[in-house]
């Protein structure tokens, strides 16, 4: 794994933003006393629905929107004490990367990547060498001459991912960088974020609204619902028990193998037998505990439900299984399942 | 009825160099200030890079009040300021003058209705990099909006000939004053003709030449 350390790079002090109210309007609380983390080496995941703050707190480490309340610290320095032209420097050193690319398009693919350094007073010698690399890295090489207007998706945000690294930051903030692209592109681009994080150790922000982005790369998420972070945690952990029920709603859409009611309804009239969700993560091992404890208690097992994924690279989901037995034993089969792992008892049909 | 060429020719090439002399000047001068006047409009619009509402509503007051103003009206209402500046309030200087300051107000709204048009998104990146307000005018929003800015030049232009055309209201010259003098005034249609036409050619011609450049800047 990349050179996770405990040691904080970005710290949330209380921070708060609110946008004044214009005319009829209300005031917006759109970040709304927010206290956080962030480690150093780690892809930290901002998971929210759209309106719940996350690209404003995200928006906060880079000073993009300066605090009503509290602070943020990057590295140290106390942006909060800092003016705008103060911040400029601080900003240089932060990457980041957008959902819409944002790249220029009177300027060429070299010509994007080259603007953080031209910023940066590099020489031109210097730049160009630094350019030639990084389009190695991204893979876009071929593409140095090319204005935007002729790349795919996927392309321009790997040129936004180039451009975000140009001048060595320690810090990558992504804000919904998957969301414009379909499900492949998307993989390609998560796995040069992880790159990113593995081979030149920086600190990746990702702001999500898709618990998928999370479950396949972060090592840590925070929840955010209406400005205000209501779960963080180790993003196994919030996987395999959310507490709050913004979580479990966004766990819900990452891995649909709970039976909704009606599922559940049409799974009683194909199947007389007892019906129970069993849980599947990695203290349970793998469906082959299921099974043994099924056999050891004489009781037939037929998985009719369900779906076993990773998280942070730990596998997680769950089995919906009808078994058909002795009552009893169907009973002390479930009881013995319970000691480890969770079980939804859904019973026996009333007939 | 048709005029002496061998004398009106001489005449025709002096109207035509005050045209040029007007026009041109307008156009460097009303042409920069109003490209400053247009980026400090979309500036210090409330949201933007330098929001400030004090300013913007000052700005945009400004550009509302001058632009409607039939220019005749104007070059009469401006007459003071064009006393303390050049003065006089007639001859040539004076005139251009006022359309100098006519071309400022109407450029600047074209300015800033073009800068309008830049996603947001791409500002903030700049930003996002630690660029100077004033880097992102100069790397981001006129590259950005490079072609649209060469159009509303180009139509600045025509604009500024039209301006022209009434030079002779005080005594500045031109063609437009050459057309009403030995043309209208001696009933002799033809002069006019020539002029109308010679308009339309150099009309024809810097629009051609606009829109490819404008397509030029597109070409990405």
């Amino acid at each position: 794994m990349s050179t996770r350390t405990s040691s904080s790079i970005i710290r949330f002090e209380g921070a708060a933003k609110v946008f004044p109210g214009r005319g009829r309007s209300a005031e917006v609380r759109a970040v709304d006393g927010v206290t956080l983390d962030i480690r150093d080496g780690e892809i930290f995941g901002v998971i929210g629905q759209s309106g719940a703050g996350k690209s404003t707190l995200v928006r906060l480490i880079n000073a993009l929107e300066r605090t009503t309340a509290g602070d943020v610290v990057v590295d140290g320095v106390s942006l909060g004490s800092l003016n705008e032209a103060r911040l400029r420097p601080v900003r240089a050193g932060i990457g980041m990367v957008f959902q819409q690319f944002n790249l220029l398009a009177s300027r060429t693919v070299s010509g994007n990547v080259a603007y953080p350094l031209e910023v940066a007073g590099w020489p031109r010698a210097k730049r160009d060498a630094r350019v030639a690399e990084l389009l190695e890295f991204v893979g876009l090489a071929d593409k140095a001459g090319v204005h935007p207007a002729a790349l795919s998706g996927g392309q321009k945000q790997r040129v936004g991912i180039a451009r975000a690294l140009a001048t060595n930051p320690r810090i990558l903030l992504a804000d919904e960088a998957t969301s414009a692209l379909d499900p492949e592109t998307t993989r390609d681009v998560l796995d040069l974020l992880q790159r990113v994080n593995r081979e030149l150790g920086v600190t990746v922000v990702v702001i999500t609204h898709e618990m998928d982005v999370v479950r396949s790369i972060c090592h840590r998420v925070a929840v955010m619902d209406r400005g205000r972070v209501v779960e963080v945690g180790e993003a196994y952990q919030v996987f395999s028990a959310p507490a709050h029920d913004v979580t479990r709603r966004f766990v819900a859409t990452a891995l649909r193998d709970r039976p909704s009611p009606e599922v559940l309804e049409r799974l009683r009239a194909r199947h007389t037998g007892h019906i129970v969700t069993v849980g599947v993560d990695e203290v349970a091992g793998s469906s082959a505990v299921l099974t043994r404890t099924l056999r050891e208690h004489g009781v037939d097992g037929t998985v009719v439900f369900g779906g076993i994924t990773e998280v942070a690279e730990r596998p997680y989901g769950s089995l919906t299984v009808e078994l058909v037995g002795e009552v009893a034993a169907v009973e002390a089969s479930v009881a013995a399942l319970r000691v480890v792992t969770w079980v939804d008892d859904h019973g026996r049909a009333a007939a | 009825m048709s005029g002496d060429w061998e004398l009106l020719t001489p005449l025709l090439w002096a109207a035509a160099g005050e045209t040029a002399f007007m026009v041109l000047i307008t156009l460097l001068v009303g042409g920069f200030l109003g490209l400053a006047l247009g980026l400090g409009l979309y500036l210090t619009r409330p949201g933007n890079l330098l929001g400030n509402r004090f300013v913007f509503a000052v700005l945009n007051l400004a550009v509302n009040v001058v632009r409607p103003v039939p220019f005749i009206i104007f070059l009469v209402a401006l007459g003071p300021l064009t006393r303390a500046v050049i003065g006089s309030t007639i001859g040539i200087e004076a005139f251009t003058f006022a359309m100098c300051f006519m071309a400022t107000f109407v450029f600047a709204r074209l300015v800033e209705q073009n800068l309008v048009s830049i996603d947001p998104g791409v500002v903030e990146a700049a930003r996002a990099m630690g660029a100077s307000p004033f880097r992102i005018v100069r790397t981001v929003l006129v590259p950005e909006a490079l072609a649209p800015l060469i159009l509303g030049y180009t139509f600045l232009f025509v604009g500024v000939l039209d301006m022209s055309a009434i030079g002779g209201y005080l005594g500045a010259g031109g063609l437009g004053d050459f057309a009403i003098v030995q043309g209208y005034r001696q009933y002799d249609w033809a002069v006019t003709a020539v002029v109308v036409v010679i308009i339309v050619l150099i009309v024809q011609a810097v629009q051609w030449l606009g829109n490819l450049l404008a397509r030029r800047a597109l070409r990405r």
